[in-house]
């Protein structure tokens, strides 16, 4: 199939939908299928091959943080000139519901069109305020994904209709094979957290009360920070005689990301609560980090009900120190919790939820006998 | 005796003249309410007017109603010393939409203090403005030049309202912090005025429009 995928973010930025878009449009190549990206890009990125630039996105506000958008009439015309040479069978847009590139496609084309919704929509008024230019754009979608349970609910709820849940892939061969960053993870062990610090409910705070026990009881044990935020300012949070055993690499490229997986003995996701998948753990799990998780619904169903990493109480930091200390003990449950993990991510690569998306193109194209992807 | 009657007239024009600053002040922060809730009127008259493309009609409709929502709840919450809340800059998550991209939380969900909803609105009008062809392409279209003039005056009224607001309360400030006023309570209760500071130009900072851009104020 010809396919047309719209990214409404500018592409070389760090992003979960540019990185699912970029693992789906790779997934579907390695299929067969014929696929062009349009997306916003910096006139200086190098681009893949697949990658059609429309244009520097513009930071504006939205939403309650700063977002880089393509939105305006020359934004539009761009999006129409790349449909119109495309000759597409369908047109996968992102984020519709977003001022920019994937809306745009939808106001311009015609065909079938089938878009993913990854963010859970908050304020569905604005959609009514806005309503003569979104409506018709909206209504021209003919099949929707969304990557979870939560941005469902609420497309079924602004929107009427339903969607299909397919939840984000993951690379699973890119995070294999990887050799740990220098030095870890080194003789005393090591524990490993991958997040944004300053996010509350990505848990950071639950682990480092559980480091200061965990800490104590074993010289050498070290944590590895890896993510955006203010070092310093979670550093304050653990005790001076500890700080020289957190180290914290702030944002890392996507390579030193996957490298951190592999750099650590035990690898940690105490998140409290939001999680309508968890990415971060199924990368950890195709790394075949083994893994200590909160008991979240999302958690345990990704870890098979505690088969393919350990489970521990929500929040309970005492609860998360003697987890950790367990597996930290025993080299044999690290290495078959890792096997299991190997495993059982699998299902979530994104050669399987490649298919899955296929079927829903092959859902909405007219009269198109189903071929073997 | 006559001292004290001296003394008394002096302390009573002084009240005085605070109680005036106080209701200029007031009168100041009724034309800057009034010329703030205008102008996110008009944008989101210029959103819903289906003049724009839906994603720049989207963004000033997101925009406007932050701003809208945003004065409800301050003059809902607050009292009449106060336009909004106060709290500036706090941090913003420039997600690159990593967050937003997961799970959809966070900031989304929080009203935002008047301050920086009115700053997002004059941002988020510039940046529609700044698009290439933004004149031109509504050129013609029924009802889309009275609407932009509209659009303009009452960012111009944002501008200058808001001048007029801050220049009173620095005027009264000065008056309440000497030191009689103080000593005395001349003030009653009255809580301090407190500056109103927003992000309101219109033109995107160093850019030299080729017509496209909302005029340049003056002064």
């Amino acid at each position: 199939m010809k396919i047309g995928i719209v990214c409404p973010y500018t592409w070389d930025v760090p992003g979960g939908v540019q990185q699912h878009i970029r693992d789906l449009a790779e997934a579907l190549i390695d299929f067969g299928h014929d696929v062009s990206v349009i997306s916003p890009a910096d006139d200086d990125s190098p681009l893949p091959a697949y990658v059609v630039p429309a244009g520097r996105a513009v930071p504006v506000p939205y939403n309650g943080s700063v977002a880089r958008l393509a939105f305006g009439f020359l934004s539009a015309s761009r999006v129409r000139r790349w449909v119109k040479d495309g000759g597409f069978d369908v047109l996968h847009v992102h984020e519709p519901a977003v001022p920019s590139l994937s809306l745009l496609a939808c106001w311009v084309a015609a065909g079938p069109i089938v878009a993913t919704v990854h963010t859970a929509i908050p304020r569905s008024r604005v959609m009514h305020a806005a309503n003569t230019a979104l409506q018709p754009a909206f209504e021209k979608i003919s099949g929707r994904i969304a990557v979870s349970e939560a941005a469902r609910t609420t497309l079924v709820e602004h929107f009427g209709g339903d969607a299909v849940v397919i939840p984000n892939g993951v690379a699973v061969h890119k995070y294999g094979k990887a050799d740990p960053l220098p030095g870890w993870p080194g003789p005393g062990g090591a524990i490993g957290f991958l997040g944004r610090m300053e996010e509350p409910r990505k848990g950071l705070p639950v682990l480092l009360r559980a480091f200061e026990t965990l800490g104590a009881g074993r010289p050498g044990l070290r944590l590895l920070i890896a993510g955006p935020g203010d070092a310093d300012e979670a550093l304050a949070r653990v005790p001076p005689r500890l700080r020289d055993r957190v180290v914290m690499l702030g944002q890392v490229s996507e390579a030193d990301k996957i490298r951190a997986y592999h750099s650590v003995d035990v690898f940690c996701a105490p998140n409290t609560g939001g999680e309508s998948f968890g990415l971060v753990l199924a990368e950890a799990m195709a790394a075949g980090a083994p893994i200590v998780a909160s008991d979240l619904d999302a958690f345990r169903r990704v870890l098979r009900g505690g088969r393919a990493g350990e489970l521990f109480a929500t929040g309970d930091a005492a609860d998360l120190a003697r987890a950790a200390g367990r597996l930290l003990d025993d080299q044999e449950r690290r290495a078959s919790l890792s096997a299991a993990a190997s495993s059982a991510v699998r299902a979530y690569d994104w050669s399987v939820v490649a298919r899955d998306v296929v079927s829903v193109y092959q859902a909405v194209v007219p009269g198109r006998v189903a071929v073997a992807p | 005796m006559a001292i004290a009657a001296i003394v008394g007239v002096y302390v009573s024009w002084r009240a005085g003249r605070v109680d005036r600053l106080h209701a200029r002040v007031e009168a100041a922060r009724g034309a800057l309410d009034a010329a703030l809730v205008r102008r996110s009127s008009v944008a989101l008259e210029l959103a819903s007017s289906g003049l724009l493309d839906p994603a720049t009609s989207l963004l000033l409709a997101q925009a406007g109603h932050d701003a809208r929502a945003a004065a409800r709840l301050g003059s809902a919450r607050l009292g009449s010393a106060r336009l909004g809340s106060a709290r500036l800059g706090s941090a913003r998550l420039d997600s690159g939409q990593h967050g937003h991209g997961q799970h959809g939380h966070g900031q989304a969900d929080q009203e935002l203090p008047r301050e920086l909803a009115e700053s997002d609105l004059s941002r988020a009008l510039r940046a529609a403005f700044a698009q290439p062809d933004f004149r031109t392409s509504l050129n013609g279209q029924g009802g889309a030049a009275e609407l932009l003039a509209e659009l303009e005056a009452a960012a111009h009224q944002v501008f200058l309202a808001r001048r007029f607001y801050n220049d009173a309360v620095a005027v009264t400030l000065s008056a309440r912090r000497r030191r009689l006023v103080r000593l005395l309570r001349l003030a009653g209760n009255a809580a301090l005025p407190e500056f109103f500071e927003i992000d309101d130009s219109l033109v995107a900072s160093g850019g030299e429009g080729d017509g496209a851009d909302m005029p340049r104020l003056t002064g």
